[in-house]
Parts: C-alpha cells; sequence; structure tokens
C-alpha cells in the first residue's frame, strides 16, 4: 500500500470523499444482495426513496427512525472513543425503556413538564446501570465489553419478557405490554405540531424526541471535545499506556464512558415509550440498538457525521418498508444485511481505498502548486 | 432407578448441547492463537448453518450440504483476514460487520427463496443426519452401569457429537505438538520475531482462518442438518460467542476450553430440565429468567473468579512489516 503524508491531505478528501466510495461501494453489493433475492435493485431504490422523501408522513417516519439512530449511534460513539466496542445497546435501550416507565407511571401527579425531565432522568439512569456491570467487568477483569454486553442484550430480553409476562403487564390485555401512561404524559407529536399552524397530516411516530436528540449531540460533542474529561477518556482510548503515565485512571474513564453510552442509548426507550407506544411493548427496541454501530462508523464517530449517517438509516428503514410493501421477495432483513454491508466498507476496510484516493488529490494538489 | 437414568439423560443432552460449542472454540483457538480476533464465530456458524440446510435440501445429501457450509464459512473467514490482516481494519468490527450481515441475509435469503418467514423447508431422512448407534448398544442395554454408559449416554448421539470430541485432541496435537502448531502460537504472541525467522506472518493467519472456517462449519451444519431439520432465523443464538467466552475461560487451550464447552452444555441441558419444575424453597422460576441461566454463566466466568485470562500477546494487532 502507498503511504500518504497525512498532512496535506485534505479535510475534504478523508472525511468526505473516502467515506462516500466507501458507501457507494456498500450500496453497489447491497444492490446485489437484492438481485439475489429476485427483484430489482434500480426499482428498490425508486421505491425507497419515494417512501422517505415521497410524501410528508413517510418523510415524518424517516424523521422518527433518524431519532432512534442518533441516540445509538452516540451511544456506540462515545464508548468508542475509550476504545470500548458497547455493542449492548439493545439491552441498555430496552432496561432505559423500563426507566421511562416506571418513572413516568410512579410520578403522574407531579406537572407534565417536570415528569417528562425526570422520565429522561430515568431512561440514562436505567441504561446507565445496564451498561455499568460490563464496564466493571471490563476495568477491574479484563472481560471483553463485547462477550458481555451482548451477554447483557439477551439477559436484558429475558428479563423484560419476564417482567411483561409475570409483573408489570397490563392484565386486562392478552399481549406481554403494560397499561398505557396517562394521555397528559405522551409526548407531543409531529401532527400536533401540524395541526397548530391549521395543516392536517395522517399518523406519523414523529414527536419531540427528534430534538431530544439535538441536544445529545450537542452535549456529546462538548463533552468529548470540550471538557476535560472527554479529553482523557480519549487519550486512554489512543493510548492507555501513555495514559497511565500522565496519570490518568483508564479504570475510571472505561466505567464513566461506558455508563454515558448506555444512558445515550436508553435515551431510545424516551422516543419509544413517551413518544411513540406510550407503553412498554416486548421488544420495542427492534435492532435499533445494532443499527448504532453502522451510524457510528459511518459517521467517523463523531456527532456532525453520526447525524447525516442516522438520516441515510431513517432513508434505508423507512424506504425500506416501503419496499418490503410492494415486493414481497424483500424482508426488513434484507436491510439488516444491508448494514452489515456497510459496517464491513465503512468500519473494517475503511483503508481499502483510501491510501489511493488520497494519493490522487495529494497528487493533483501538488500539480497546482507546481503549475 | 429413576435418578440414574434422569442423570443418564442429562448428561447425554450435556454432550449433544456442547457439540456446537466444542467446534466453535476449537475454531477460536486456531484464529485467536494466530492473532486474529475472533467474534465472528457467531455469524460464520448461523451462515453454515443456513446454507447446510439450503444446499442438503437442493442436492438431497446432508455431506454435500456439510462441503457448501465448509466452502461459505472459510469465504468469511477469508473475508475477515482480508479487512483484519492484509488492510489492517479494526478486527473487531470486521466481526460485528460479519455478524450483522449474516442475521441479515440468511433470513432475507430464506424469506426471498421459500418465503416463509426466514425458515427453510423441512429436511427429509436422506437429506439429514441421523442418530449413529454404536455396536451392541442394544445388546448392552441391559447390563448395569456399563449399559447405562455405553448405550444411554454414548450411543445414540449425531455423528457431529463424535467428531467434536475427537477434533479435541487432534487439535491439541496440531496446536502443541507440531512446528506448524508452534509456528501458530509463536505469530499471535510475537509476529516480527517469526517474520525474521523467515515465516510469512500474513500466511500462517491465513492459514489459520481458514481451518477455523472448517470447523466452525460443522457446528452449524450440526444445528440444521442434524438436531434440527431446517434452518429458522437467528438459530445459533449466541452459541458463537458463549463458545468464545469458553475458549477465554479456558485459556485459549483445547483441553480447558472442553471442560468450559461441557459446562456451558450442562447448564443449557440443566436449564431444559428445570423449566416448570417446582424446586424445593424456591418454587418454580419463571421460564423467561432461567432460559437467561447460560448467559450469566457467560458472565460470571468472563469476570474470572477463577483466575485471570492472558490472551496471546499480539492478538488484534494487524502486522505491520517494517521496510
Amino acid at each position: 500500500m502507498a503511504t500518504v503524508d497525512k498532512s496535506k491531505v485534505p479535510w475534504w478528501v478523508s472525511n468526505l470523499i473516502v467515506p462516500l466510495v466507501n458507501l457507494t461501494l456498500a450500496l453497489f453489493v447491497s444492490g446485489l444482495f437484492i438481485f439475489i433475492a429476485g427483484e430489482n435493485p434500480y426499482e428498490a431504490v425508486k421505491l425507497i426513496i419515494y417512501g422517505s422523501f415521497g410524501y410528508i408522513e413517510g418523510f415524518a417516519y424517516t424523521l422518527y427512525y433518524t431519532t432512534n439512530f442518533i441516540f445509538t449511534g452516540l451511544a456506540f460513539a462515545v464508548a468508542f472513543h475509550c476504545r470500548l466496542f458497547n455493542i449492548g445497546g439493545e439491552g441498555q435501550a430496552y432496561i432505559g425503556g423500563l426507566g421511562v416507565f416506571l418513572v413516568a407511571i410512579n410520578f403522574s401527579f407531579l406537572p407534565v413538564p417536570i415528569v417528562w425531565f425526570l422520565a429522561v432522568g430515568g431512561a440514562v439512569v436505567f441504561g446507565a446501570a445496564w451498561a455499568f456491570i460490563p464496564a466493571y467487568l471490563q476495568a477491574t477483569r479484563g472481560s471483553h465489553v463485547v462477550i458481555t454486553t451482548i451477554m447483557f442484550n439477551f439477559i436484558a430480553a429475558s428479563l423484560m419478557v419476564f417482567l411483561l409476562v409475570d409483573v408489570i403487564r397490563d392484565t386486562t390485555q392478552m399481549g406481554p405490554h403494560t397499561v398505557a401512561l396517562p394521555k397528559e404524559q405522551w409526548f407531543p407529536s409531529f401532527e400536533d405540531f401540524a395541526a397548530l399552524l391549521g395543516i392536517k397530516i395522517r399518523y406519523s411516530p414523529l414527536n419531540i424526541s427528534f430534538l431530544l436528540a439535538i441536544v445529545a449531540s450537542v452535549f456529546v460533542w462538548f463533552l468529548v471535545w470540550k471538557t476535560r474529561w472527554g479529553y482523557e477518556m480519549r487519550a486512554v482510548g489512543h493510548n492507555t499506556q501513555a495514559a497511565i503515565y500522565a496519570g490518568i485512571s483508564p479504570y475510571k474513564n472505561i466505567i464513566i464512558a461506558m455508563c454515558i453510552s448506555g444512558g445515550l442509548a436508553g435515551l431510545l426507550g424516551v422516543n419509544e415509550i413517551l413518544g411513540v407506544h406510550h407503553k412498554i411493548v416486548a421488544g420495542f427496541p427492534a435492532g435499533y440498538g445494532f443499527t448504532g454501530i453502522a451510524v457510528a462508523l459511518m459517521g467517523r464517530n463523531h456527532p456532525i457525521g453520526i447525524f447525516p449517517a442516522a438520516f441515510l438509516f431513517g432513508i434505508l428503514y423507512q424506504g425500506g418498508s416501503e419496499v418490503t410493501f410492494d415486493m414481497p421477495n424483500i424482508t426488513r432483513y434484507m436491510f439488516v444485511a444491508v448494514q452489515g454491508v456497510i459496517i464491513l466498507f465503512s468500519g473494517a476496510l475503511e483503508n481499502l481505498f483510501r491510501p489511493q484516493i488520497e494519493n490522487f488529490f495529494v497528487n493533483r494538489l501538488n500539480l497546482k502548486a507546481n503549475a | 432407578m429413576e435418578f440414574l437414568s434422569d442423570i443418564a439423560s442429562l448428561i447425554n443432552s450435556t454432550l449433544r448441547i456442547s457439540t456446537p460449542l466444542v467446534f466453535a472454540a476449537m475454531a477460536g483457538i486456531f484464529a485467536e492463537r494466530s492473532g486474529v480476533i475472533d467474534f465472528s464465530l457467531e455469524g460464520k456458524m448461523l451462515m453454515a448453518a443456513f446454507v447446510a440446510a439450503v444446499g442438503s435440501y437442493f442436492l438431497g445429501n446432508p455431506w454435500l450440504g456439510l462441503f457448501l457450509a465448509i466452502i461459505a464459512c472459510v469465504s468469511l473467514s477469508m473475508l475477515h483476514g482480508f479487512a483484519s490482516v492484509t488492510y489492517k481494519g479494526d478486527q473487531v468490527v470486521s466481526c460485528v460487520a460479519i455478524n450483522i450481515l449474516i442475521i441479515g441475509l440468511t433470513t432475507a435469503l430464506a424469506a426471498a427463496w421459500f418465503g416463509q418467514a426466514g425458515l427453510t423447508p423441512t429436511l427429509n431422512e436422506d437429506q439429514r443426519f441421523l442418530e449413529v448407534n454404536l455396536p451392541f448398544a442394544k445388546s448392552l442395554k441391559d447390563v448395569p452401569i456399563i449399559g447405562t454408559i455405553y448405550s444411554d449416554i454414548l450411543s445414540g448421539h449425531y455423528i457431529f457429537v463424535y467428531l467434536a470430541y475427537l477434533t479435541v485432541p487432534l487439535v491439541f496435537w496440531v496446536v502443541f505438538k507440531t512446528s506448524f502448531g508452534l509456528r501458530l502460537r509463536a505469530v499471535g504472541e510475537n509476529p516480527s520475531a517469526v517474520d525474521t525467522a523467515g515465516i510469512n506472518v500474513f500466511a500462517m493467519r491465513y492459514k489459520a482462518l481458514a481451518i477455523n472456517g472448517v470447523l466452525i462449519a460443522f457446528a452449524g451444519a450440526h444445528l440444521s442438518t442434524a438436531v434440527n431439520a431446517n434452518f429458522f432465523r437467528e438459530m445459533s443464538a449466541g452459541r458463537g460467542y458463549l463458545a468464545l467466552a469458553a475458549m477465554i475461560f479456558g485459556k485459549w487451550h483445547p483441553k480447558t476450553a472442553l471442560v468450559a464447552c461441557l459446562l456451558f452444555g450442562f447448564t443449557d441441558a440443566l436449564q431444559i430440565r428445570l423449566q416448570g419444575v417446582e424446586l424445593p424453597a424456591i418454587g418454580e422460576i419463571p421460564v423467561q429468567l432461567i432460559q437467561a441461566l447460560p448467559y450469566v454463566l457467560t458472565v460470571v466466568l468472563l469476570a474470572g473468579f477463577v483466575g485471570k485470562a492472558i490472551a496471546p500477546n499480539a492478538i488484534g494487532q494487524p502486522y505491520i512489516k517494517e521496510r
């Protein structure tokens, strides 16, 4: 592989051109999968674009998915800056949802905006608590977080089904879910806002959690790049030995990074419980936690990158459901495979064409400078 | 007498349930001893299960299904090597990508080709592996103790069960008693020393990954063409991760990894047995909590309450040849 002087590579080449090339490759391979499944990839792309942009409710759905992916993407990114692979976003979100519900139902005597703040706090605390044990075991015993967080996903799923079946189930109904929260606690939805402006639109799950996602993005950016703690955490992730030498405790930083990561994943529960279902439904995290990995890697673990990456996955999810509706051979699992391909090309194989692309632009700029 | 036959059937299920874990742990030993992290055991096992079931369904022979599964798993191992050995990408990211890709792809293709929510068609007797009855198992059945051990515990398993336990001494021999094994371990501990000795580090890691792919294919084929007669969505159910935990707990050593796999198998067998049973003092434990038992055990074992595990020195680091 050719080596490139990194300092001469313009930022837009390494942060824009290279990711776009990798994404294009990933989408090309995904197109092959759709072809193998017996459908026309070109028609699928048209359906995806229509489904996610073609009508107002479709676009609202896209932004609703984006909200979830921002939360889980940020969650993965924060831990990743400390070189921790938190693939337990799924379980942390599930338990975070439990926190939202328990707080909202138990403090329903308080005025609504206060309950909302408390419920968001509940999501963060519960999500963080679920990440704490793997973090503690990683920090003190060296148990790899990839295995422990995966195990905690399984344990969370078992625990929640147990709670939903035996403990907090709405006994008047058949399905494994809780009673609904009081209506005044529901987050204002997109169609409520549209109605205020006199526009009538049909149901979509988009709600004010989207704004919370933007606040969370700014918070992560500030925390990781503008605080002393963020610096310490990145130092541990970059070179643990050097960090120890500089008097930074990897133990403390591993635990804090994982807990913040878990807390961010827990916020998915806010969107799903306060914003959409208004009760805990079995299996509500629905794979969003795993998608967060792809979102974070594509967004190069920076909030500014995570936003467009989350939006892209929002398009894929919402457009994808349009595809599954019209193409009987395509199921939503096809889009899980697409995520895998995107992680492969923008994460593991990100160096595939990077040197060639960077060389190309550096040489061109040199030619210009010499001319 | 009933107690004895209970124990016998518990040991019998332990041997059967541990089988995919044993194959996967042995596969993991090859990859990780050479310095390549392999969380993608899970995805490869799922891929093997899918390919073996589909291949056997179309070709009418489970051995051909197994052969295709081996090809598929070796290809995935090569993909992992391509990303993390040749292109020096992040090994964990590569594994996560493979796992998510395979969860999606297998289910999506099963649905597209067979139209039944991620299931493949049920295999008939010619298309799957059947239980193997050891010689004289029937006639020895009534002999006390020996009959129980031979006929009830050892006989009547799928071929993969016997293969798995034969693989363990073979892996031990290859890794610890051959010059290939010495090089393999050296590449995982100190690749630059191996490079100095004139051995190609990259080639060694690719060879280790190829063996890894072959072994893990057996685990998947066991799931879909022996124990079950079809593939279903996410049927590996975390076994790849359990096996990896067993391997770490076994300190990257075949014999101790085997013990850990049997422990997981036993917990799972016990878990199935305990469902719906009234326990003295505790009462009936809810089924969802019992099902979580193997996962809880994994976390407990990984916490290293029985001593800290030391990984191969160069694990997870791409080798960069100096110029």
